[in-house]
């Protein structure tokens, strides 16, 4: 399998783009017809071919642009990447678990050779090829966690777990839904969430966190995650607000489906196994109004569930101005079928009959 | 969570430590790497004991970064229910079973400047492979060691030579002591303590600890409790409709996978809270060994972890 690099931006001209083959195979979030908080987590073993749950960290098309916009995020702002002295460890398993999980699952384009602790690792589309030892520091460019993560997709939180509780004491973090690593750093679990709506009635949190710190090493797990974005733009920070905030508003009838994107995190979790840290990967998948609306399941889906979504929601993510909008320009996909359970595009059922035949 | 992932491994060696300890080394039985880990964790070893499937915990004791082998050190315990005197009588090289993933409640603090451990006897265990993990990396560390007598002690005299200026052993027999006031009194900021051994031990270390000022999250401890046998009871589950009885040497969560019963576990020693059941209905009273539900937890008796803790009286009722 050879993947051919986009070439686009995420910022200034925005040239990202999504081919037709990413547009089948995006992590569309809503499982049915509406939504709600809840721990939605599964075990993160091999998915469906081709779909972004087939490997253990996704490779796609973006990949190198997706890079190169990290590289200048970093460069106007390296407090974006942090560690704590103590998450060196879980750095270097960390940097273990990418490489033997890319060099197996894309041999073609990631090469790993282990002499002990003496390894070479070759990255072929970014042009690395680089000799170091394990858990040595001084023999690679950076940090091991720094390193890795500037040639991974996705945001990356290492959490330490100690006293019953997670502590966010390292990350990458340069295309976030807007939170900030250099705010959050230091912070036990209960605080980084408490801004979050919902999750603190039933016990959710706390359940969530019960299971967490039970993650066991052989057993990662997954989840999805979604949010609204204007404009593809990665880099949706705090700290870079003034830039993108206002890009909100220049939302229209008109151009809506083309500049208001549907933002996926793909959140996963594993247990490291020096450390006993956790490391929680979160990738982003961007997707544009227009394209969603190509597979008309999604289309009819996005609509019920922007229009029955509670305002606290809608606020907490960011887009209740623009919600008016939205639904004026999904209302017409959404032809008022049944849509089959589950993600996936479900384009060869199409329409989606149940057994006593249409609904309406 | 139905407990960690399991490995089919073979017992490739068997070593007497002393009268009452045995070693026992294992191997993937495809020959295999077994998982890097962090020291301070364990495996969850399954012996088929009769009719008896028995899952027990024991730390790890090998080197964490060395996958080609584990090693736990299982001390015969008399009194117990059987599970470590099964592994001594019966556990013989060649034999195949299972373990569990490591799962570690006694992982070491990284942020520490210094580790200061305590081990009191079979406790001995985890500080084994938090020294070799701590050696690697050129961890700063200290040992005191608390032991019955020079014949009864587990890996002493390979401590003391490999180590001489970091272990500190102490032989009750000979009425030696650890001078804990002082030598707690004399550690530098950025220590963290570790004990592991008997409840007594455990108890006196953390108090002093405390009673010194020493801040919670530098004092760490890990007891793992073997299920104690007890009296029979009986034990209504609500949702899968089932009446159990506990018999004497099983314990409660025994007693439900022996019915069939799906019931969540991880370290079925008291100490992951994997296990929690809601008590819906109870006319007597639940005997709590665990170390997970909290002061408060006990006094509202609307919880109980049954891999340890048990239950007397007319009747019992769980969510489950």
């Amino acid at each position: 399998m050879t993947i051919q690099f986009n070439e686009e931006t995420y910022r200034d001209d925005y040239t990202f783009y999504n081919s037709d083959a990413a547009v089948k195979r995006f992590p569309f979030p809503f499982d049915k017809d509406d939504y709600m908080y809840s721990v939605n987590i599964e075990p993160h073993v091999k998915g469906p071919l081709g779909s972004v749950f087939e490997y253990r960290f996704d490779v796609d098309e973006h990949y190198v642009s997706e890079m190169k916009d990290r590289a200048l995020v970093l460069d106007e702002d390296p407090l974006r990447f942090q560690s704590l002295p103590h998450m060196t460890l879980a750095g270097w398993d960390f940097l273990e678990l990418i490489m033997v999980s890319k060099s197996e699952d894309y041999p073609d384009l990631f090469e790993l050779h282990r002499d002990e602790n003496r390894w070479r690792w070759i990255n072929k589309p970014l042009n690395i090829d680089d000799s170091f030892v394990f858990l040595d520091e001084a023999t690679l460019p950076y940090g091991p966690m720094e390193y890795i993560t500037r040639q991974t997709q996705g945001d990356h939180v290492l959490l330490d777990q100690r006293d019953d509780m997670l502590w966010m004491d390292a990350g990458m973090v340069t295309s976030q839904a807007d939170w900030s690593l250099d705010f959050n750093v230091g912070m036990n679990w209960v605080e980084w969430h408490s801004p979050v709506p919902f999750i603190h009635q039933n016990g959710i949190i706390d359940r969530a966190l019960k299971f967490l710190l039970n993650i066991q090493q052989g057993i990662p797990v997954r989840r999805l995650n979604w949010t609204m974005t204007v404009n593809p733009r990665l880099d949706t920070s705090p700290e870079n607000y003034h830039k993108w905030g206002i890009e909100k508003s220049t939302i229209t009838r008109e151009n809506i489906g083309e500049k208001q994107y549907l933002r996926v995190e793909l959140q996963t979790l594993y247990r490291l196994p020096r450390s006993n840290a956790l490391v929680f990967p979160i990738r982003c998948y961007m997707l544009k109004f227009q394209d969603l609306m190509t597979i008309p399941k999604w289309g009819r889906r996005l609509h019920r569930v922007i229009r029955d979504l509670p305002d606290e929601l809608a606020t907490y993510k960011g887009f209740i101005d623009n919600r008016e909008i939205m639904l004026e320009y999904l209302a017409p996909f959404d032809d008022g079928l049944p849509t089959s359970k589950g993600i996936f595009p479900d384009l060869e059922s199409e329409p989606y009959l149940t057994e006593f035949g249409s609904l309406n | 969570m139905r407990g960690a992932e399991r490995i089919p491994v073979k017992i490739t060696k068997i070593t007497q430590i002393n009268e009452l300890v045995k070693r026992f080394q294992f191997e993937r039985i495809d020959g295999g790497s077994l998982p890097i880990f962090s020291a301070g964790a364990h495996t969850v070893v399954e012996m088929q004991d009769g009719n008896t499937k028995r899952l027990n915990p024991y730390s790890l004791m090998s080197d964490p970064y060395d996958p080609s082998f584990y090693a736990v050190s299982v001390l015969r315990n008399d009194d117990g229910r059987g599970g470590s005197l099964f592994m001594h009588k019966h556990f013989k090289v060649g034999d195949e079973t299972t373990i569990s993933y490591p799962v570690n409640l006694f992982s070491l603090d990284l942020r520490a400047r210094k580790h200061l451990f305590f081990a009191g006897g079979i406790g001995i265990t985890p500080f084994l492979a938090q020294i070799l993990q701590l050696e690697a990396s050129n961890g700063f560390w200290e040992l005191h060691y608390g032991c019955r007598s020079k014949s009864l002690s587990s890996y002493a005299d390979e401590l003391i030579e490999n180590y001489p200026t970091k272990t500190h052993v102490y032989y009750l027999e000979e009425s030696q002591k650890i001078d804990l006031d002082k030598l707690l009194k004399m550690q530098a900021v950025g220590t963290h303590l570790y004990v592991c051994g008997p409840k007594g031990m455990i108890n006196w270390v953390c108090d002093t600890a405390f009673q010194l000022g020493w801040p919670k999250g530098t004092v760490h401890y890990e007891e793992f409790i073997a299920p104690k046998p007890g009296k029979p009871f009986k034990v209504r589950l609500a949702s899968s409709q089932k009446t159990i009885n506990v018999g004497e040497h099983e314990s409660f969560l025994e007693a439900m996978e022996r019915k069939g019963v799906e019931a969540p576990y991880l370290c079925r020693g008291g100490s992951c809270g994997q296990c929690e059941v809601e008590v819906i209905d109870c006319e007597g009273d639940l005997i709590h060994l665990d170390h997970w539900l909290t002061e408060e937890d006990r006094a509202m008796g609307k919880k109980i972890m049954p891999c340890v803790s048990r239950f007397e009286g007319k009747k019992l009722v769980i969510k489950l």
